[in-house]
């Protein structure tokens, strides 16, 4: 049997007497579409941030196909095939969407580190983030600047630039925060159309979302897994129910439930 | 033409076009433009008009070529420094030090001799200080040079302390050439220089690596995220630009024939930036415009009385921080592209 494509195991964060994650277990295997929810301050994000190496644990283990990474610097993590997209839009706003995703190629591939050569030289990075941005419908969007984009279109750069890293580990937070819902379904399908050998994590709180596209729900509650399950046994579980109609209520998602 | 609409219905023409434009947009904007002639026939008509002031022309292309390298490392990677006129001045020493010690005349190895040392500087101390940004990062540039300067106080059998280094005669250039007291020479030795490091600073921000850097200057986390070495990226830059500017301070010694600590003040380190900013700040050019403007107005203004230049230059800063955040390269960026939609030159995106 291989070693699932994400293990975490018992991981601890605190920042002073503030427990952020609090023994949190999780398994992905290869290809697995799974969500992560869970009331605002349950930390989503902070887990996210564990495992890409924004954060160092306080303790516990990260492990990628069955290999530690918890001693991985972020950008180490990031070769070994782990990408992201950030709850709020993290772009190079300034720049061209092109030039966005000629980025994330470039660092990848090494061309980045040329510096007697035109960037327009690099036609294999060129080549790979116009595909990159055809498979999300952007090509017509190449050469505008990324803040002139309607939002929704940002954040479908967000998601080519987190492609653009070629990862076996995706991780998704959040992906359509923000994103008014007549443009909401350019988020769903893209996601839906991911490549099924990308294992990917997506924090939602859409739960229309969280029901189209996982097949395995863990709900994180006060830094750790209240419970895991298929979404029919997740949606029937009177525990979740009362923590998202109780606590979750009235703190100002656009999607809860 | 709106390849995203066309695309499901089978227009895959269109895309492959606009990919194509994508591509060719990318590919050719480091051409280059006629309007980038236009600093050289300046700089070169310069000299046919006003034969008089080549000494001041001389002192103004060194101050652009400090500029310019300063640009490299704060206006494309977006790191701010008060200590630039550090590597200036390992430079100056380096080329006034291969002369007067080592007897060494020929000015344009001394050129590359001063490049070197200002690059280990550069190295080192960016190694060690591009761990920190912002104010911790403006404080340990500043002390830094601080350091440096009292450094050369201390070992002042070597350096020639306060008093500095005189008499630095280099050979007359390419064996043939040699020094007038009118600078003429100097002038466009300068200037030929100045073209050099020029291509080179030009074909760094255009390459994939200046693209990086201008990917750290934007969104240092994202880049992190992208597994870009932010570190290693910057040090590099940092290296460069700290050799440029110890070439910078080569000919400053070399034209100059004295070298003294005050190549180390912060007034160096200070005024280089208003230079920068004055210009435009990550777009080449700024550092001519801004080190042109801020030497003429020094020479003009300060004639008339020192306090009117020490005010004017600041007016005109007060100015362009409040109204031309862009600088003054920007201001005709945004002119040009009012009247007609195009520029002779590009531009890194408006922020």
């Amino acid at each position: 049997m291989t070693a699932p494509a994400l293990e975490v195991k018992e991981l601890q964060k605190s920042f002073g007497a503030i427990h952020v994650a609090n023994g949190i277990n999780l398994t992905l295997p290869r290809g697995a579409r799974h969500a992560l929810i869970g009331p605002n301050g349950a930390g989503k994000t902070t887990l996210v941030n564990l495992i890409t190496g924004v954060l160092r644990p306080s303790s516990g283990d990260v492990l990628l196909d069955g290999e530690a990474i918890t001693h991985l610097a972020q950008a180490a993590r990031t070769r070994r095939g782990i990408a992201r997209t950030f709850q709020v839009n993290q772009l190079f706003r300034a720049l061209t969407v092109l030039e966005n995703v000629y980025l994330a190629i470039g660092e990848r591939s090494g061309a980045c580190r040329r510096l007697w050569r035109s960037a327009g030289a690099e036609r294999a990075v060129i080549d790979e983030a116009l595909d990159h941005l055809q498979s999300l419908a952007l090509v017509a969007d190449a050469r505008k600047l990324v803040k002139e984009l309607p939002y929704g279109r940002q954040r479908l750069v967000e998601i080519a630039i987190a492609l653009a890293q070629r990862p076996k580990l995706l991780l998704l937070d959040e992906p359509a925060a923000g994103v008014p819902s007549s443009e909401n379904h350019l988020i769903l399908d893209v996601i839906a159309k991911l490549d099924p050998n990308i294992t990917v994590l997506i924090i939602e709180h859409d739960m229309d979302v969280v029901f189209r596209f996982a097949n395995r729900i863990s709900v994180l509650v006060a830094g750790a897994v209240l419970t895991e399950g298929t979404p029919q046994e997740i949606s029937a579980d009177a525990r979740v129910r009362s923590v998202y109609l109780g606590e979750g209520q009235g703190q100002g998602h656009g999607g809860a439930p | 033409m709106d390849a995203n609409k066309l695309a499901p219905t089978g227009a895959a023409g269109s895309v492959a076009a606009a990919r194509a434009d994508a591509a060719n947009a990318l590919a050719r904007r480091d051409r280059f433009r006629i309007g980038e002639a236009l600093p050289w026939v300046i700089g070169l008509a310069a000299y046919l008009v006003f034969p008089n002031q080549m000494v001041l022309g001389g002192q103004t292309l060194i101050m652009i070529l400090f500029a310019l390298s300063l640009d490299l490392i704060l206006g494309f990677a977006g790191v701010v420094t008060l200590g630039h006129a550090a590597y200036f001045g390992v430079g100056a020493y380096a080329a006034a030090l291969l002369v007067t010690d080592l007897n060494w005349t020929e000015p344009i190895s001394g050129l590359a001799f001063a490049a070197v040392f200002a690059a280990i500087a550069g190295f080192v101390s960016g190694w060690l200080l591009l761990r920190y940004r912002g104010l911790a990062l403006l404080v340990l540039t500043l002390s830094m040079t601080i350091m440096l300067q009292q450094l050369g106080n201390l070992f002042r059998d070597f350096t020639g302390g306060y008093d500095g280094i005189p008499s630095i005669n280099i050979a007359p250039l390419f064996s043939r050439f040699d020094y007038d007291l009118y600078g003429h020479a100097y002038y466009l030795y300068c200037l030929g220089v100045l073209f050099v490091a020029f291509y080179v600073v030009r074909r760094i921000v255009y390459s994939p690596f200046g693209q990086a850097l201008v990917g750290i200057r934007e969104n240092t986390a994202r880049m992190h995220a992208l597994g870009s070495p932010v570190h290693g990226r910057l040090v590099v830059a940092y290296t460069i630009s700290a050799a440029l500017a110890g070439v910078a301070g080569a000919l400053f010694a070399q034209t100059n024939t004295l070298v003294t600590l005050g190549v180390f003040d912060f007034d160096q380190s200070a005024s280089v930036l208003m230079m920068l900013i004055l210009g435009g700040a990550g777009r080449l050019y700024g550092a001519f415009v801004g080190a042109v403007l801020y030497m003429v107005l020094q020479n003009i203004l300060a004639k008339m009385s020192p306090a009117f230049w020490q005010f004017g230059i600041g007016l005109l800063l007060v100015a362009v921080v409040l109204l031309a955040r862009r600088g003054l390269v920007g201001v005709i960026d945004d002119a040009l592209t009012g009247l007609g939609g195009y520029l002779p030159w590009r531009t890194w995106g408006k922020r």
